[in-house]
């Protein structure tokens, strides 16, 4: 068997899928550059403009400020509830649990329109309003399933002797989890802080239903497509976006590689002083 | 040993508490909430709670809702098909043929899918408009004479902007199934006299199921539910169920006729859903040991 040496034809196909992938996204920052208001080619020339009118949009600051702060909160409440659970499944054995960890994973294959619509449901019968903190409660719902996942494995990955030679040493379980088992997970937090504030950032369907009188950004988004006239600054703030996700994730790749690096090193550092 | 035991579980049960509480009051009280309400009626302004059906006797014989939830599972098998079928080649590729930088080509594949989901449908129509960018491409090279017309505002359309939204949600699942196959088995299928054809269908595609159920699902289930690509590129004869429900809940102010139609394509696609799984785990190859 010729391991390594792929048949021409499935290169060849890898090649075209990645052209088919990246076809859209390579169109965002060309028509933010480029200068016509139809976003039709040939392309006509250079320019800032779209950039430019950005920056004097107050709507969208609003909702640039609208999504910053639903995106802020919901990765912190999300990361924690996360935290619990990965915690809970990796460390401890309880009656139920692959039934109760289901559960909370749940959202994760159920299809945004259904959460959207049964949240307002409940929120019409229990009579409150709709604001930015109804949106914050649907997108912790469907995040917290992505930060079980990246945190379980950093908990997984945690050696028990290193908590259990902390209390031996006379730790309290606070003090061992602020001073033992916190630094060794912080990476995988900080990752799923960044997975879930991206996620929430780019959220629709649930912000569409839930949102009130302030719009996140992708709710101001879709209310731009409808004026053809909008759409080069669409373009340039939909680059901007992809910037600012791209940067994100790479980061957060960043923090779970150090989170495996790490607690490999600590274990090895540890083995060392014994 | 039972006493530390039972001392554990405790320490297990409160600190799973606090997410499954959230669960409980944000997702199964709404999801029984939903169920309710859609059997009670819309009178005008106000909500009329009376038990009744009638909602459902609407969903299931007025022609509209029964075309619109054939077409969206129509349209949902379709884009799943296509999505994986597409997909399984890349993960093949990438499993077998990669021998460094797998995570690098795994970051590749999903950062377009990092790009503002709305943006990324919308820029399918600039790809597939009238005056498009692969119009223009095909007129400018003399393939066609005519721009196309067919592309766009249609189930087509709805179909290739999905399976490209949800390529890396199908690589994803599969690419990980492929590379817990143990490579030893191929090199025995190939010592026992299989031909990589044969060891491919044999060996390499059973043990590959459960990535491909995986993918199936969870391309399946969302897509029934989308309401974004039917109304950006589907024209017409592309709207599907969601839209329907998006409609019920806003400007048609039927919210429990919304919330019928919601529970109806949610257990049909759970029966789908659990046909699939079923199938799957009967025909997948499975390791003795």
């Amino acid at each position: 068997m010729k391991r390594g040496t792929a048949p021409k034809w499935l290169t060849i196909y890898a090649v075209a899928y990645m052209v088919f992938l990246y076809a859209p996204v390579v169109l965002l920052p060309l028509f933010a550059f480029n200068d016509a208001t139809i976003i039709a080619f040939p392309l006509s020339g250079f320019t800032t403009e779209w950039f430019e009118l950005l920056w004097s949009t107050d709507a969208l600051h609003s909702a640039v400020g609208n999504s910053a702060v639903v995106a802020f909160v919901t990765a912190l409440v999300s990361t924690f509830l996360g935290a619990c659970a990965a915690r809970a499944s990796s460390r401890y054995s309880f009656p139920a649990q692959k039934g109760i960890t289901g559960f909370i994973m749940l959202p994760l294959v159920l299809p945004e329109i259904i959460v959207a619509v049964s949240l307002i449901v409940m929120l019409m019968q229990l009579g409150l309003s709709l604001s930015l903190w109804t949106v914050v409660a649907g997108h912790v719902l469907i995040c917290t399933p992505f930060s079980i996942a990246i945190l379980s494995s950093a908990f997984a990955g945690l050696d028990q002797s290193l908590e259990e030679a902390s209390f031996d040493l006379g730790e309290s379980r606070w003090g061992t989890f602020r001073r033992v088992t916190l630094p060794l997970v912080m990476p995988g937090v900080i990752s799923s802080l960044l997975i879930c504030f991206t996620i929430s950032l780019d959220e629709f369907i649930i912000a569409f239903f839930l949102t009130g009188t302030d719009a996140t950004l992708p709710v101001y988004i879709w209310s731009q497509l409808r004026f053809p006239t909008k759409l080069p600054s669409v373009m340039a703030l939909g680059t901007i976006l992809l910037a600012l996700s791209v940067g994100l994730l790479l980061l957060a790749e960043w923090f779970r590689r150090r989170a495996v690096r790490r607690q490999g090193l600590d274990a090895s550092s540890s083995e060392g002083l014994l | 040993m039972a006493r530390r035991l039972s001392r554990e579980d405790k320490q297990g049960l409160t600190l799973i508490g606090l997410p499954f509480g959230y669960a409980l009051i944000m997702l199964a009280a709404p999801l029984a909430m939903v169920v309710t309400f859609s059997f009670w009626t819309q009178d005008y302004l106000d909500i009329n709670r009376t038990l009744t059906v009638e909602n459902y006797r609407a969903v299931f014989s007025q022609p509209i809702y029964q075309t619109l939830l054939w077409r969206s599972l129509r349209i949902s098998l379709i884009v799943t098909a296509v999505t994986v079928v597409l997909a399984f080649p890349i993960a093949y590729y990438l499993s077998f043929h990669m021998k460094k930088n797998k995570a690098l080509w795994l970051f590749l594949i999903t950062v377009p899918f990092w790009t503002s989901y709305l943006l990324r449908v919308f820029l399918w129509k600039v790809i597939l408009g009238y005056n498009g960018v692969l119009n223009t491409a095909l007129l400018k090279t003399g393939i066609i004479e005519e721009p196309l017309t067919f592309i766009l505002y249609s189930a087509n359309a709805v179909v290739l902007t999905l399976a490209h939204a949800w390529a890396p949600f199908a690589i994803l699942p599969i690419f990980v199934a492929l590379e817990k196959i143990d490579r030893s088995l191929l090199e025995a299928a190939e010592d026992l006299g299989d031909g990589p054809f044969r060891r491919f269908w044999r060996v390499t595609f059973p043990l590959a199921i459960p990535g491909v159920v995986a993918a199936t699902l969870i391309v399946l289930i969302p897509t029934v539910g989308d309401f974004i690509t039917p109304k950006l590129v589907g024209g017409t004869d592309g709207l599907m169920v969601a839209n329907m429900i998006q409609i019920q809940f806003g400007k048609a102010n039927n919210a429990p006729l919304g919330a019928a139609l919601a529970v109806t394509s949610m257990v049909v696609v759970a029966i789908i859903s659990i046909g699939i799984y079923l199938v799957g785990r009967k025909i997948g190859g499975r390791v003795a040991r």
